[in-house]
């Protein structure tokens, strides 16, 4: 970190004029870095909302449970009865609910309509539990309804959980591959940039050699001038790319898809680590470049 | 300072320059000629190791040529001050930097009082902020020996340096080398003008070498 830090400050006032100021490598890296950057936030922004949406799942998941209850009509009331008694009586239990009709019809209108005769239907009880921070014993619970309430059934999400959960897990590493990806390609193009710089100043290159000047020295006027350059493209590409952010549609008007996807919070200031990131990985690709030219040029 | 003992250049498979054994002195003056093409310039290139000899041993200030480091070139280089005929400045720098550069890039500082001196001296003061392309052929040859002898070289290597200048202007270049000449700087100027080399002899003690069929010669009085 030192190395690039130090590139910043010039060490002697025409040191760096010597490698000529303008070409088409220098638009060339300062687009690059910008649209990587562009691209870097929104990847940051996937890893962080896929992260937030992962906790959020897991969170709220847990701490729901279902209780089913599926007995003969002539049975139903005792079991609902016996079960919100055993509830009752069940550590980590904050509240219960037993479904009425009309949020059973809501439940299955995906399916069958918005006329679904619920009244006539032998449709199963459902009991909405919400645990407490501490949580039920799940499978004790299940025991006690075994005992007091055969037809009830004991569904703490698990099942389908789990996978969610997975998938958003994945989800928040698939960002931070792309974000690795990114930073690849970045020093890829800005390598190219560079060997393409020193390729284009070879009569540079053999007046600074023929005046007594280190490979050091040439190698370091390059990489201090593409470092600022990844360093300047960057930090556009960064104030862009938040800008794109602040105008997407805020999570209720986008709906549920959409929810959380962007910064919040402190979660504003990770992007500003993408401009000194692109500056290192700028200054590692044109180290690479021009140490591998200045060995090939005799 | 620079010498060489057998020395043989080939390039490509052909051979350039052969057996050639010369020991520059502190303070020597020398003239290279030769026909076009005789290799004087292949051989400045030996002297401050642009090129390195595929035969015969050269040592530079006591360094075996052969055996040197990127780094130890150019800290050889910044003993030996050289004048091209195409000048190769910086054309984005203006002629002061240019003449400066080889203290930039050795991270010496700049006596600013002292270059303004230089430039008055080759007679450019007036002209330090142009650029390299301003410069009219006498002024770029003026300016690149200013370049050349800024960090006080121990040797002086000029290429054709009158190729493009009129006599006045040739004589007036010749005149600030012997003058470095006096100053103790070994001088070695490769030219095909015989008549420049005779004006030098008038001048200074001047060694004339000749360079034919591949073959370092020493030219002795016959010019």
């Amino acid at each position: 970190m030192r190395a690039p830090l130090s590139l910043l400050k010039s060490e002697r006032p025409g040191a760096d004029r010597v490698v000529p100021p303008t070409g088409f490598t220098a638009r060339l890296t300062l687009l690059t870095a910008a649209a990587m950057a562009f691209l870097a936030v929104f990847a940051l922004a996937l890893s962080l909302a896929t992260g937030r949406l992962a906790d959020r799942w897991a969170d709220s998941l847990a701490r729901s449970a279902t209780i089913r209850i599926s007995a003969p009509p002539d049975q139903m009331e005792a079991q609902v009865a016996a079960v919100l008694a055993v509830l009752k009586t069940t550590p980590g239990v904050a509240s219960d609910r037993v479904l009425g009709n009309d949020e059973m019809k809501d439940l299955l209108k995906p399916w069958f309509g918005p006329d679904l005769p619920v009244d006539a239907l032998p449709l199963p009880k459902l009991i909405a539990v919400t645990e407490t921070s501490e949580g039920v014993d799940s499978e004790g619970l299940r025991l006690r309804l075994q005992a007091e309430a055969p037809g009830a059934v004991f569904d703490d999400h698990t099942r389908w959980r789990r996978p969610l959960v997975a998938a958003a897990e994945r989800l928040r590493l698939l960002g931070l591959m792309s974000l690795v990806l990114i930073f690849g390609a970045m020093a890829g193009m800005i390598t190219l940039a560079a060997q393409a710089a020193l390729a284009a100043n070879g009569q540079v290159i053999a007046t600074l050699r023929l005046v007594g000047a280190r490979d050091t020295f040439i190698a370091r006027a390059f990489v201090r001038r593409f470092t600022l350059r990844g360093l300047a493209g960057a930090g556009l590409g960064v104030l862009l790319g938040m800008a794109a952010m602040a105008a997407l549609p805020s999570a209720n008007e986008a709906g549920g898809f959409l929810t959380g996807l962007g910064f919040s919070g402190w979660g504003w200031f990770w992007p500003l680590i993408i401009p000194p990131l692109a500056a290192i990985v700028a200054y590692g690709a044109t180290r690479f470049a021009a140490a591998r030219m200045l060995r090939r040029i005799r | 300072m620079i010498k060489l003992q057998h020395v043989a250049m080939s390039y490509g498979g052909k051979e350039l320059l052969s057996d050639m054994s010369l020991s520059l002195a502190p303070g020597s003056f020398h003239f290279l000629t030769g026909p076009s093409g005789a290799g004087k310039t292949t051989f400045l290139k030996l002297c401050y190791a642009e090129l390195l000899p595929s035969a015969g041993q050269m040592t530079l200030f006591g360094k075996d040529a052969l055996g040197m480091t990127r780094d130890d070139i150019a800290g050889i280089r910044q003993r030996i001050g050289v004048v091209h005929q195409d000048c190769q400045f910086l054309e984005h720098l203006s002629v002061e930097e240019n003449v400066a550069l080889p203290l930039t890039v050795s991270r010496r500082p700049v006596n600013a009082p002292e270059l303004q001196e230089l430039l008055g001296w080759v007679g450019l003061k007036h002209r330090r902020e142009a650029l390299p392309a301003q410069l009219s052929g006498g002024e770029r040859q003026r300016a690149a020996l200013a370049r050349a002898i800024i960090m006080s070289p121990d040797v002086i290597l000029a290429d054709e340096p009158t190729g493009n200048l009129d006599w006045e202007m040739s004589l007036r270049l010749l005149s600030l080398l012997t003058e470095l000449n006096r100053m103790g700087k070994t001088v070695v100027i490769a030219t095909h003008d015989l008549n420049l080399i005779r004006q030098a002899k008038a001048q200074v003690s001047a060694r004339v070498l000749r360079i034919a069929n591949r073959r370092l010669q020493h030219a002795g009085a016959d010019l």
